[in-house]
């Protein structure tokens, strides 16, 4: 007769009993793995929401990546190239002072840096038209400067012929000037050839003459202070990164700057959209968390109270079983079983009941996690998790004995004569 | 075998303290079945159960094989009666879940015993119980369980048999068998001390012990050796 064979037939004895008492473990471990079980589900679930959020993200940046590419292939950008420090406020006194070779427009031209449908140099200068009393802006134009291996281009600007000048709408509109009307400016006759419209900046009060004339009214001969490259075509991505070295490289002394173009726009509008993505990842993260919280915390709330009533029930239940076996105790005593091993009957049982309770348990709070939880790529396998198993296996019978070390000591400690007295 | 000497037991009651023992002498030999006999409640069972070590009289010695028990501490004197001393209850105190074979193995639990399987098994054929040896106590007949608690009594080779009313449940041939099994195991070197009622089961044994309600008294004639 050994203690197991005992403490396995007065189990199959009281079925209920121990049942019960398992069915309390059960609960409990249940309730623990199915709220870690959604839990860890969950946590799952996000990731792959997340890191699917994300390559939907990366996919659709590298699509518009591509497209922005590709519409670069096609789209033109316009850039203005000036002496670098040039001070481009109109209103400063020292608006467009410095000047660069007229030289440099040619030299772009046969460059090839860069595939440019137009190129337009200037000499600009804020002066006063003495015979007016009135502060313009002069520009001098020129016809376009041949790009290398094109055909020559439909200019951009209206051309100016010697002796021709074009009247910003300000300037024209207050001194009431015709198309066709001799004027005289800075003591140089000119035949007003074309009133330009209205534009709302300094355009309104330009007077572009010829860019020779110009050189000469300004005493800037073969001088000028911008090129307009317009219509480039570049299909690197940081053309202008690239495009300003070259230009840079080759035109000493300068400094480039891109036009506003629908390109940039289209840039731009890329560069939203990405940090929309990642704006919308980060929404996601946050209410995936959120979500973890509220449930983390009814499971701090709910875990400690079903752990707690099933201990005291394994304890109860195990009161009950020490009072049911009052007289077998004292009989054993009587025979002479020691109280540490009369105490041992019934931490086994209680071990047992716990070691049951845990792994019935574990199946059935995994199988609730399962049931009720989020379902991520291979659940099953996400769900199942060792150490976890491990620590019910050993905290649950732990527990049980824990719960039990009461009623096991009292009946250890009964006193065989009272029981056999009373019969 | 068994010697108690001055031995005392007062109970405290709600109406008072109540002397059931008072300087008793008892002597039981090997080889020896002694009867006791009283009224309810002159201290038959109380004599019984501290005759076995599990209740510490107020005053007296009681040995058994030349060892003071209540010199022992409880876990020694646990283990001693394991080894030295079997019981017989009246009430059986068979453990219900466990079958005639297992519970005559039950004192293994407490000691042991290298051939307890054989023995149980040669205890349960001797004493007519081979058929019924997987049934459980619920399935028995009367006889049969205090035949039981018999056999789980002398499991352990023990040198002293204290019996408390073994025959007051059984029919006039169980209690016969059950008294003659005692007999045997007087005749076989043992003592056996038996506390009853009956007449007839006292008439079996060598020596009739009468207790007086209270105290002790004299010493009475047996039956058969």
């Amino acid at each position: 007769m050994s203690v197991w064979r005992l403490v396995f037939r007065e189990i199959r004895y009281r079925k209920l009993s121990f049942g019960l008492a398992v069915l309390s473990v059960l609960a409990a471990v249940a309730c623990l793995v199915a709220v870690l079980t959604l839990l860890r589900l969950h946590d799952r679930r996000s990731e792959e929401l997340v890191a699917a959020r994300a390559a939907e993200a990366r996919a659709t940046g590298r699509k518009l990546e591509d497209d922005y590419r590709k519409i670069m292939l096609h789209l033109s950008f316009n850039i203005e190239i000036f002496p670098k420090g040039q001070n481009r406020d109109f209103f400063a006194a020292n608006y467009a002072a410095l000047t660069m070779p007229e030289e440099y427009a040619d030299r772009l031209g046969q460059s090839r840096v860069v595939t440019v449908n137009h190129l337009q140099p200037s000499l600009r200068q804020r002066v006063t038209w003495e015979e007016r009393k009135r502060t313009i802006l002069l520009e001098g134009a020129r016809s376009e400067v041949p790009v290398a291996g094109q055909k020559a281009k439909k200019p951009l600007l209206q051309l100016i012929g010697p002796g021709g000048m074009l009247v910003g709408y300000e300037l024209h509109a207050s001194m009431g000037l015709k198309r066709g009307e001799k004027v005289s400016l800075l003591g140089k006759s000119f035949t007003v050839q074309g009133l330009l419209p209205a534009t709302g900046d300094e355009k309104d009060v330009t007077v572009r003459v010829n860019l020779a004339e110009a050189q000469e009214l300004l005493e800037k001969p073969g001088r000028i202070n911008g090129i307009f490259a317009l219509e480039c075509n570049c299909a690197a991505p940081d053309r202008l990164g690239d495009v300003r070295k070259e230009i840079e490289r080759i035109l000493p002394g300068t400094q480039v700057i891109e036009k506003t173009t629908q390109a940039l726009t289209r840039a731009e509008a890329r560069n939203r959209a990405a940090a929309e993505a990642r704006a919308a990842i980060e929404r996601q993260k946050q209410a995936r968390a959120e979500l973890r919280g509220e449930r983390e915390r009814f499971a701090a709330l709910l875990v400690p109270l079903v752990v707690l009533v099933c201990t005291v029930g394994v304890g109860l239940l195990a009161f009950a079983n020490a009072r049911e076996r009052a007289g077998e105790v004292g009989i054993l005593r009587a025979l002479g079983v020691g109280s540490l091993r009369i105490f041992g009957l019934f931490l086994v049982r209680a071990v047992l009941a716990g070691l049951l309770g845990a792994l019935l348990g574990y199946g059935a709070g995994l199988g609730a996690g399962l049931l009720w939880g989020e379902e991520p790529a291979g659940a099953a396998a996400a769900a199942f998790e060792a150490p976890l198993l491990l620590w019910v296996v050993l905290a649950a019978p732990v527990l049980c004995a824990l719960a039990s070390w009461v009623p096991a000591l009292l009946a250890a400690r009964q006193d065989p004569a009272v029981v056999l007295r009373e019969g | 075998m068994l010697e108690i000497r001055n031995l005392s037991k007062t109970y405290r009651g709600p109406d008072g303290p109540l002397t059931v023992l008072r300087g008793l002498d008892l002597d039981v030999g090997a080889g020896e079945f002694v009867a006791v006999q009283g009224r309810s409640g002159c201290g038959k069972t109380t004599l019984l159960l501290a005759a076995g070590g599990l209740l510490h009289p107020d005053a007296g010695r009681v040995a058994v094989a030349g060892q003071d028990l209540y010199a022992l501490s409880a876990e020694a004197r646990t283990r001693f009666r394991a080894a030295r001393i079997g019981f017989v209850f009246q009430q059986f105190h068979l453990i219900p879940y466990l079958s005639v074979l297992d519970n005559v193995l039950s004192p293994a639990l407490a000691l042991k015993v290298p051939d307890a399987r054989v023995r149980a098994e040669e205890l349960v054929a001797a004493l007519g119980l081979a058929a019924r040896r997987h049934h459980v106590p619920a399935q028995l007949s009367t006889g049969e369980r205090q035949r039981t608690a018999l056999a789980r009594a002398l499991l352990n080779r023990p040198g002293l048999l204290l019996a408390d009313e073994p025959t007051g449940n059984l029919d006039r041939d169980s209690a016969d068998v059950v008294l003659g099994h005692l007999a045997d195991f007087a005749r076989n070197g043992g003592a056996v001390l038996l506390v009853t009622h009956d007449a007839e089961a006292a008439a079996r044994a060598q020596r009739v012990v009468r207790l007086e309600a209270r105290e002790s008294v004299g010493v009475g004639g047996g039956g058969e050796p």
